[in-house]
């Protein structure tokens, strides 16, 4: 048995499959199709979870993702852990483990509810006027309780145990919504041969239909309908049908985003499937068939478990067999209620009171619930309910006040304050909305680009308009996508027509809390309170009392809140306006923006030539961007500092070996190509020749050193550029930012070669015996091979491109080979320098080497604030060409000033102290704070070859301050004194560099 | 000089009387009366035909302009012009963070004012804005990091500014969600903690200044637009509104992402491009995040609200847009950073998305100055940064308006500079777009 109040035969749910599941520690039982929604309430529990302010106890309202009460945590084993799920959305499996949230010690007691008795104290926005006092007590004593009482569900804790994916496509057509419209409009699409996806938030596709039985189309009833019109529809290959998925954003260009549920519902997804997809479609045409979420009514004591809207009922009765009470009481203010009592009636429940505001109701289904005996009360409403944990009586009175209220015995009310057209995508795409005063709701005031609207969430609320309309948005949408479409043919259509809705905004009788926002417990008075203390705007009202702020996004309680806010202020509902309309429609998982896109797969990871073989050496590595270099290469019993040493001492001594691979390489082609590097370095290059190298620096507009490198030419229209590391693809996208945008007419191409070379650097006094001994046929004599120039030759006998250029201040050569030949080369290198002692050397290593010579790191010794003339590099800057990037930059007088800081060495008066890099300088270390910063470190190493601490630093005015004393002021320490010297420390004579 | 007309406006200003009282006591005397005798926050008045000062902006930096103009310097005779509803911009907008620890010294001095403005506001208020000093965690994913963060905590602790350096191990202590295992694709190396810093309750900072501006006098004018900026040769002497001209003896721009648009019509054109900056909350969980954790490698930053919101800000987009809101990617490229660094954040789901446009200068270090035209004065170029400003900002701003000249702390910040070249490049010291 799946529940004393499941009904015998009916519904979609199958009575041969039970499901075992548990809510709050209780096992229960119900049926494969079900939801925990509907499966509690098979099992007569209503009260499902507590408010979010005053935890009052509260009951299931809807069936859908309008849920604003019925939120669960869901525990599945392993790590799958779910907060704040919609039990109106949680698919039944075996084993299911769902608790209530936001209550203790139990949901049928909680002693937070104490809040509620303290609810004279705690009306909106209380938590602005107090809490102030003593000041310290907020972030002490305040904060952390009001932080404990909020919030809902509890955060998952254990690692996740599911992968999320990401799908992109593209469609002619994309359908949202497979109700009657939506499958009319996908139906229609696909006929003409457009590509559709249609996407539904629900297990399974129909909508209405599923729930509804009184239909024929025809002649079928509707569930024959569906599978008919279904099994057409899948057959056809350009259909994508996407259950259990929902369109939650539409971006610019008919971008959607979707999120497809993929093993949600399953007890043990199989390990191969993603968790969730999520789909970004880019369509040529959006079809929304997004249909109407039902209004509750605003009434006193309103909130009850018990308490549900009337379409709920409805469905919970015919599409899963469920009986929401045994006696049933209806509240509305127009016809759609009235189905539901039909039904409830023809299932044998017994219909209490169907209470209608309106004082002559008589459509179709009013006549015929009057025919088959059910008590309509016309001109009446509901003024008040009791019960404590579920409702046991409505209190109903005439609505015009001339009469006492009488009680009416029931255990649910069912409520309708009529439709609103679900607009949410429309609105995010910035249509426009328009308050119809015939159907007391908002409707699409026009289409936007790509949009057409079908259905009830056009505000064609009858069956055959639906369908109809569906048609006509399919074939319009294929139209629009460049496909010859024809209307199909419609079924005949036998369904109740609705007479009309009268507004109902506010019950104006009876006392106490008349709910309009059942999640974060907003009262109707909480909203007048807003507007006596002066927040008119609608965006203030929903801000100062929360109203529409809860998970549900207020999707049942906003219209209700914008009429009555109408109210207070004397307006119309569209004079009041609405709030914005943000995504998503209903909440996405944060793994599924994720995606794969976790640790390795967030961002590449660029390996170099020799990283096995650094790897073989037992090298530490660190990440530079999306490289992963070598930082040093330790030796049994080494630290960084003594492997640096040695590191550093063998390139200066003997010979080093080092992995350049990573400099960014760039390819210049074209007549122009010299141009361009006029323009875009600060010196000068036409007269560069082939075969030759040269050092540039490249400047930001401002005039701040962007990047630099040294770059060769390799014939008369053809350059080798090379950049920083960091730089590789900046220095790319500003060579093609100017091209494209300022400079067209040059005839330039620019290609990045960064992977396609592989660049070992062979430095120090034996490089030339390395490569001799590797077999070279370049002569790398200093006559035939100067320094700042290449050759194209064999080295090892591979191809190789050889630069002879330094960034240790020794003897060096770079040896380039195509990528794939990198590996050889070091492994090559490495073998044939093993008789002269070759090291190889990481990048710690690089920076005390080129420190040692003052050559500065692009990011370090530079953040953009630095210009050539601060780093003393005046000589690099061209006084005879007419411009370049930077020059009037540069040219602007504070960048002149002799108080701007200068690049200078700093020396350390005991040489074992090594100054920390980001430690500033000032000129009086015993002064107070803030002390006057004149200054900051740069760089800071221990230079074994130089057998003392080095360091380079950022100084106001510093090549005036040359044999000055700075302090370095640390904490829990005396200051360090330092000396400024010149930024270069070792051959400043570049004796070695040329020999 | 303020002109004579304008001192008669000033002595015309309505007195407003006593401001009520907000507190436990005030909310118990209210409750026994349900809360009707609750007196509007400000009043909702007609514009009059002239104000000795206009302000063009009703958002946080804007109200609490007002407020120091009217409490610190006695002008009272002011107008704030909203062309939307007040606080409806960039402060309603925005992530809520408080933090003082910038490297230059000028943007440590303005930050730092505004950090000690933060710490009374409740209470010099009477409202509370929630100013939650939980602490603000910078994380570092390698040496470069490393070495930017250590230099801002050498020089904000010489300029009197907490910030400490914490080990990998400590940030886990201090933000437990954090991951710090090595499987990261960038793992976190260390952080730099701001213990004063922490968040504040952005729509009440908009508010408390609104109710205090309004109780001193000033006129708060919601759904009014500035349509155009009078001038007298080289002086501004009024403003074209949708609901009507308004004389100035001054007019302070303070229109954030706009304010480009606004001073166009003065004629002049602003160093500022706007762009959207994305945010996102997710559902409300029972409190799991205690601190604020921003990581500039990766990009994400990250606090949970009081309402148990994780509050998420995201990256600007690369193009100029006054569209309020962003590209799909940025968000998606923001929660990738997110469940990378909280791993157990990949269950939480967005509950809602938007954007603000954001006014960014090439130095990302706001404007705070006079201008070329006589009694116009601009406050903007705040770029994402803006709303922990907002009380020294204000303050400043006001000192700058009342005196015809700047408070010695946003002297620097002026319009001149990006034709001098005397920068505050706080791009370049954070090393991205803060």
């Amino acid at each position: 048995m799946s529940g004393a109040w499941r009904l015998p035969r009916g519904g979609r749910v199958d009575r041969a499959r039970p499901l075992r599941f548990s809510f709050d520690g209780k096992a229960y039982t119900g049926l494969t199709g079900d939801t925990l929604a509907a499966a509690l309430l098979a099992n007569g529990v209503h009260l499902v979870a507590r408010s979010f302010k005053y935890h009052r106890p509260r009951g299931i309202l809807a069936a859908g993702c309008e849920e604003p009460n019925a939120l669960v945590q869901l525990d599945r084993g392993g790590g799958r852990e779910d907060p704040n799920l919609r039990a109106t959305q949680v698919e039944l499996f075996d084993g299911l483990v769902a608790t209530s949230q936001n209550r203790w010690p139990s949901l049928s007691f909680d002693l937070a509810a104490t809040a509620d008795r303290l609810a004279p104290l705690l009306p909106a926005g209380f938590y602005y006027k107090t809490f102030m006092w003593p000041a310290g007590w907020w972030r002490r004593v305040y904060e952390p309780r009001i932080r404990a009482a909020a919030g809902l569900g509890r955060s998952p804790s254990r690692p996740d145990p599911d992968r999320y994916l990401h799908r992109h496509a593209h469609c002619d057509v994309l359908v949202v919504g497979a109700g009657p419209a939506g499958l009319m409009a996908a139906a229609a699409a696909v006929m003409s041969g457009a590509r559709v996806i249609l996407a539904d938030e629900q297990a399974e596709p129909g909508g209405a239909l599923l729930a509804e039985p009184g239909l024929r189309l025809d002649g079928m009833d509707g569930a024959a309908w569906l599978a008919a019109a279904l099994g057409e529809l899948t057959a056809q290959p350009n259909l994508t049908l996407l259950p259990r998925t929902t369109a939650f954003a539409w971006h610019d260009h008919t971008y959607l985003g979707l999120l497809e549920r993929v093993t949600d519902h399953l007890a043990e997804p199989p390990p191969h499937l993603p968790r969730q997809r999520l789909w970004r479609v880019r369509a040529r045409q959006v079809v929304l068939a997004t249909g109407a979420i039902e209004r509750p009514l605003v009434f006193p004591d309103n909130d009850r478990p018990g308490i549900m809207l009337a379409s709920a009922a409805r469905t919970y009765l015919n599409r899963y067999g469920v009986r929401v009470g045994a006696r049933v009481a209806v509240f509305t203010n127009n016809d759609s209620a009235y189905a539901t009592a039909l039904d409830l009636a023809a299932a044998g429940v017994t219909i209490a009171a169907i209470v209608d505001c309106r004082a002559d109701p008589g459509g179709e289904l009013v006549q015929r619930a009057r025919a088959v005996g059910l008590p309509v009360r016309p001109g009446a409403v509901v003024t008040g309910t009791q019960g404590r944990l579920r409702i046991n009586q409505a209190f109903v009175a005439p609505l015009d006040g001339g009469g006492r209220s009488s009680p009416v015995v029931c255990d649910a009310l069912l409520v309708s304050g009529g439709w609103n057209p679900t607009l949410h995508l429309h609105s995010q795409a910035r249509g426009r909305l328009r308050f119809d005063e015939k159907l007391w709701a908002y409707v699409p005031a026009e289409l936007v680009p790509g949009e057409q609207v079908a259905g009830a969430c056009a505000g064609s609320f009858a069956l055959a308009d639906a369908l109809r309309e569906g048609a006509q948005a399919g074939v319009a949408a294929a139209a629009a996508a460049g496909y010859r479409a024809e209307l199909p043919a419609l079924p005949a259509v036998e369904a109740p027509s609705w007479s009309e809705p009268a507004p109902l905004w506010r019950v104006p009788l009876g006392r106490g809390r008349a709910w309009v926002d059942l999640q974060n417990d907003v009262t109707a008075k909480d909203l007048e309170l807003a507007l006596r203390e002066g927040f008119r705007s609608i965006e203030h009202v929903k801000r100062y009392t929360t109203t529409g702020m809860g998970t549900d996004q207020g999707k049942t309680a906003n219209v209700n809140a914008l009429a009555i806010v109408a109210a207070g202020l004397g307006q119309g509902v569209e004079a009041v306006g609405h709030t914005t309309f943000r995504p998503p429609y209903t909440p996405v998982t944060f793994g599924a923006f994720a995606g794969a896109s976790r640790e390795l797969q967030l961002d590449p990871l660029r390996r170099t030539p020799s990283h096995a073989h650094a790897e073989a050496l037992g090298a530490v590595f660190e990440d530079v961007g999306q490289w992963r270099r070598a930082r040093y290469f330790p030796q049994p019993g080494e630290d960084m500092q003594a492997a640096v040493g040695r590191e550093c001492r063998a390139a200066r001594q003997g010979v080093g070996l080092f992995d350049a691979s990573t400099l960014g390489k760039i390819d210049l082609q074209g007549a122009d190509a010299a141009e361009l590097l006029n323009r875009v370095y600060t010196n000068a290059w036409a007269k560069l020749t082939v075969g030759r190298c040269r050092y540039g620096l490249m400047l930001r507009d401002d005039g701040m050193v962007l990047d630099d490198g040294v770059t060769a030419r390799l014939g008369p229209d053809r350059f080798h550029m090379t950049t920083t590391t960091g730089g590789a693809a900046r220095v790319l996208a500003w060579l093609e930012e100017w091209l494209q945008c300022e400079w067209p007419q040059l005839r330039v191409f620019c290609t990045s070669v960064t992977e396609q070379w592989a660049a070992i650097g062979v430095c120090g006094p034996k490089a030339r015996d390395v490569i001799r001994a590797a077999g070279t046929d370049i002569d790398l004599s200093r006559e035939a091979f100067p320094h700042m120039s290449f050759r194209d030759g064999s080295v090892a006998g591979l191809p190789a491109r050889v630069f002879r250029i330094s960034f240790t201040g020794e003897i060096a050569f770079e040896i380039n080979v195509p990528s794939g030949y990198g590996g050889a080369l070091w492994e090559a290198l490495w073998q044939a320098g093993q008789p002269f002692g070759i090291t190889p050397y990481g990048t710690e290593a690089m920076h005390v080497l080129r420190a040692e010579k003052g050559y500065i790191i692009v990011g370090q010794e530079t953040d953009g604030t630095v210009t050539p003339l601060d780093l003393g590099m005046d000589w690099m800057i061209s006084k005879a060409k007419p411009d370049f990037i930077g020059k009037r930059g540069m040219a602007r007088p504070d960048l002149a000033r002799a108080d701007r800081k200068q690049l200078v060495g700093l020396l350390t008066r005991d040489p074992t102290v090594v100054l920390e890099e980001g430690a500033q300088l000032v000129e009086d270390p015993a002064q107070s704070l803030p002390m006057r910063m004149i200054g900051h470190v740069t760089s800071a190493y221990h230079s074994a070859n130089l057998g003392r601490s080095i360091a380079l630093g950022l100084v106001q005015g510093g090549r005036e301050r040359i044999g000055q004393t700075l302090w370095v002021p640390m904490p829990a320490q005396p200051a360090i004194a330092v000396e400024v010297t010149r930024p270069v420390f070792l051959d400043p004579e570049n004796r070695r560099l040329n020999g | 000089m303020v002109n004579d007309a304008y001192r008669r406006g000033r002595s015309a200003a309505p007195s407003h009387g006593t401001m009520q009282r907000y507190s436990i006591f005030s909310l118990a005397r209210n409750a026994l009366t349900g809360h009707r005798n609750w007196q509007a926050a400000w009043r909702s008045p007609e514009p009059r035909p002239a104000y000795e000062v206009v302000i063009v902006g009703g958002g946080g930096h804007g109200l609490a302009t007002a407020y120091y103009l009217a409490k610190e310097h006695g002008i009272t005779n002011v107008a704030v012009l909203e062309k939307g509803w007040l606080g409806g911009g960039n402060t309603g907008r925005n992530t809520t963070v408080v933090r003082s620890n910038y490297l230059y010294d000028e943007s440590a001095a303005i930050y730092e004012h505004s950090m000690k403005l933060w710490e009374g506001l409740a209470q010099e208020l009477n409202y509370n804005v929630m100013f939650s000093q939980r602490g603000v965690l910078m994380l570092a994913h390698g040496s470069h990091d490393e070495q930017v963060l250590k230099r801002h905590i050498h020089a904000d602790r010489l300029n009197g500014i907490d910030n400490e350096w914490l080990t990998p191990a400590q940030a886990k202590a201090f933000c437990p969600p954090l991951n710090i295992g090595k499987e990261l694709r960038y793992p976190v190396t260390g952080a730099a903690l701001q213990r004063r810093g922490g968040t504040a309750r952005h729509d009440a900072v908009a508010w408390g200044y609104a109710r205090g501006a309004d109780a001193r006098g000033v006129d708060i004018i919601q759904n009014c637009a500035v349509t155009g900026v009078r001038r007298d040769g080289d002086r501004v002497v009024g403003v074209e509104t949708t609901r009507g001209y308004i004389a100035a003896g001054k007019v302070g721009v303070v229109a954030a992402g706009h304010t480009s648009v606004v001073m166009a019509m003065a004629g002049l054109r602003m160093p500022i491009e706007s762009v959207p900056l994305q945010a996102l909350v997710s559902e409300p969980v029972k409190p799991v995040f205690p601190c604020v954790a921003m990581s500039n490698a990766i990009h994400a930053y990250i606090s949970q609200s009081d309402k148990g919101e994780l509050v998420i800000g995201a990256g600007t987009d690369q193009y100029v847009s006054y569209g309020q809101r962003g590209s799909f990617h940025i968000a998606e490229h923001t929660l990738e950073a997110i469940v990378e660094l909280f791993p157990i954040f990949s269950r939480l789901r967005m509950l809602r998305q938007w954007a603000g446009i954001v006014d960014c200068t090439p130095d990302r270090s706001p404007i705070l100055a006079r201008t070329p035209v006589r009694g116009l004065y601009v406050n903007c170029g705040w770029g994402t940064g803006g709303f922990k400003a907002t009380p020294g900002s204000g303050h400043v701003f006001a000192h700058t308006i009342a005196r015809d000249e700047p408070h010695p702390i946003n002297a620097p910040f002026t319009l001149e500079r990006f034709r001098t070249g005397r920068l505050i490049d706080e791009a370049a010291a954070a090393a991205v777009a803060h």
